[in-house]
């Protein structure tokens, strides 16, 4: 079962205990976007084979979201952080390279800290 | 290529079987094909297959870096249905539906299809309207459904507990021509028809890269060198992502693990398919006797075709409850497929921004079913450039465009 540690209460929560988000640090986009960037803030997605930045929710423990680094293709987990930060750290995304497991952070524009569970 | 037939049976079985021709070759590439389609599952044989069937295109690859069917293909309950609310879907399901009547004969090989019946329970009042809505769609569609009363499923199925507990079994759409086929034989079957139309059906070969110049693909890198094509269609179901990011662009997908499991076998107790969807479970016995079980995907992405254990337990704890016989059944195997989700949980056949470049794709945790109308669709989309009526809908400007085909809203379900 996969365990992730909530960066707010730091429990290590098995997945029964959490809620999935999807991908981490998507550019929001609001009224007055145009087509293509709400086709991309709302579906388009980069779903990688390797390591993926993703937000979680400890929805049966302290209920706040956090985001963590996981690799969809073996489910390693590289690390936990709080979803107020606009990125992973340097030494996240350094270990997640020196793993070797490809697939740097690809920047977007910072996301606000996450609302409600959609 | 020697037809099988009741003929050819007696014949070998005279010469103690030594005298059958392999199903398809294991050809080396050529160094450039008029079509190359990426992924030997299901959808891509059928694309090959109308390719060279309907539109006369026979020069023709079909790369695979595992083994023919292989993927998600080889990996499902096999429900075969086309009782969905929304008319795109309807069409396209059932053309593939009615492919199946009679696949075997078009085929020469047995992919032993059973329109044994389907059912959909209704086990809340929502549900109930929500299945009655779909029968009188279904009525102007043209797919023959009917909404029926918790008697007749009791009849339909005796092994139904109809008054559980928590979710009493208020009726069900009952598609009668809805059922199962063998999912290895209809990959099998295709792979063969393929080959015997001169096709190169090439396994444990897989694609690296998507060359292209000027926004037109040149050709793929693969484990077994580089071959040029002169169009290229993408079908890999759950590495959708993956492909598209060799060629240039993103997909409105995520790829998540769905299970299945099978029980030991036993003798025959049920001879209709059920399907669960509020408790999130469905079943149908083998005709090996095993009892065939699926349920839900994981909520998050993964690419490691296991799935987690607690889904499992959901699923079977749910199913016991409707059928309380199956308690003691001990599960013989689990597996997983990679299952390729959209945001309207509709599939996606469309052309892409390279221009000779297509995809197929987003069939997620129902696209057995679709494999003959999906590939005849697509076959269309390739040869043509253009999408004929049926794959039109389901381009990928309709998430630019906000026209979703929301049959995951429809059903309550994604399948
Ligand atoms: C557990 C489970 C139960 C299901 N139950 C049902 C059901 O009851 N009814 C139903 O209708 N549908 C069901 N489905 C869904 C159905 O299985 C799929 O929608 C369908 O099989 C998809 O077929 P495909 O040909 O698109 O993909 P696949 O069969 O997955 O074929 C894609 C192929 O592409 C290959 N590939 C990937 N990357 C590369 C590469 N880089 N180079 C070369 N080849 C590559 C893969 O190896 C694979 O063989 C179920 C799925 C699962 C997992
Ligand atoms: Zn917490």
């Amino acid at each position: 079962m996969l365990t992730l540690t909530c960066p707010h209460c730091g429990v290590q929560a098995d997945e029964t205990e959490l809620s999935p988000g999807g991908e981490a640090h998507l550019k929001r986009h609001g009224p007055g976007s145009s087509e293509e960037e709400f086709e991309g803030y709302l579906f388009q997605r980069q779903n990688p084979k390797g390591p993926h930045y993703e937000r979680w929710r400890h929805s049966y423990g302290c209920g706040r979201w956090f985001l963590a680094a996981r690799d969809t293709a073996t489910n390693r987990v590289f690390g936990t952080y709080p979803a107020s930060l606009a990125a992973p750290s340097d030494g996240l995304r350094s270990l997640i390279s020196t793993a070797g497991a490809g697939r740097g952070f690809e920047p977007g524009a910072p996301s606000p800290a996450p609302e409600a569970a959609q | 290529m020697r037809r099988y037939s009741v003929f050819a049976l007696a014949r070998e079985g005279v010469r103690h079987h030594t005298g059958w021709d392999r199903a398809w070759a294991s050809p080396l590439p050529k160094s450039r094909y008029d079509v190359v389609i990426v992924g030997a599952g299901g959808h891509g044989l059928a694309t090959a297959y109308y390719l060279g069937r309907t539109h006369g295109i026979r020069n023709v690859a079909v790369i695979e870096k595992g083994w023919l069917g292989g993927g998600n293909t080889g990996r499902n309950t096999t429900i075969i249905r086309s009782n969905y609310l929304q008319d795109p879907s309807a069409a396209i399901y059932e053309k593939a539906r009615s492919l199946y009547e009679d696949l075997s004969q078009e085929l020469n090989y047995n992919v032993m299809f059973s329109p044994r019946g389907v059912m959909m329970l209704a086990q809340t009042l929502h549900e109930v309207r929500g299945y009655k809505r779909t029968a009188e769609a279904n009525a102007l569609q043209g797919v023959e459904t009917e909404f029926i009363p918790p008697g007749r499923v009791k009849e339909l199925c005796p092994i139904i507990h109809i008054d559980g507990p928590r979710y009493p079994v208020l009726g069900a759409l009952w598609q009668p021509r809805g059922g199962t086929a063998r999912h290895d034989a209809v990959a099998w079957g295709y792979a063969r028809a393929c080959a015997d139309m001169g096709m190169d059906i090439i396994e444990q070969c897989e694609v690296k890269g998507v060359t292209s110049a000027n926004g037109v693909v040149t050709g793929v890198e693969t484990t077994k060198g580089t071959i040029a094509c002169g169009k290229l269609a993408l079908v890999v179901a759950g590495h959708s992502s993956v492909l598209a990011e060799m060629a240039g662009f993103r997909l409105p997908i995520e790829s998540m693990p769905l299970q299945a499991l099978v029980s030991e076998p036993i003798k025959p107790c049920m001879d209709v398919v059920v399907m669960a969807n509020t408790v999130h479970g469905y079943m149908s016995q083998s005709d090996k006797g095993e009892m065939v079980i699926g349920g839900g995907t994981d909520g998050y992405n993964a690419y490691t075709q296991r799935g987690s254990f607690h889904h499992i337990e959901e699923t079977v704890r749910a199913l016991v409850e409707t059928f309380p016989m199956i308690s003691r059944l001990k599960m013989l195997r689990q597996w997983g497929g990679i299952v390729d989700m959209t945001g309207d949980r509709s599939p996606i056949l469309s052309r892409t921004p390279l221009g000779n470049c297509f995809v197929n794709c987003g069939w997620g945790t129902g696209g057995f079913k679709a494999i003959p109308g999906s590939g005849w669709a697509m076959a269309e989309l390739v040869a043509t450039g253009q999408p004929g009526p049926l794959a039109a809908p389901f381009g990928l400007d309709r998430f630019r465009e906000g026209r979703f085909i929301d049959e995951s809203v429809a059903a309550g379900v994604a399948h």
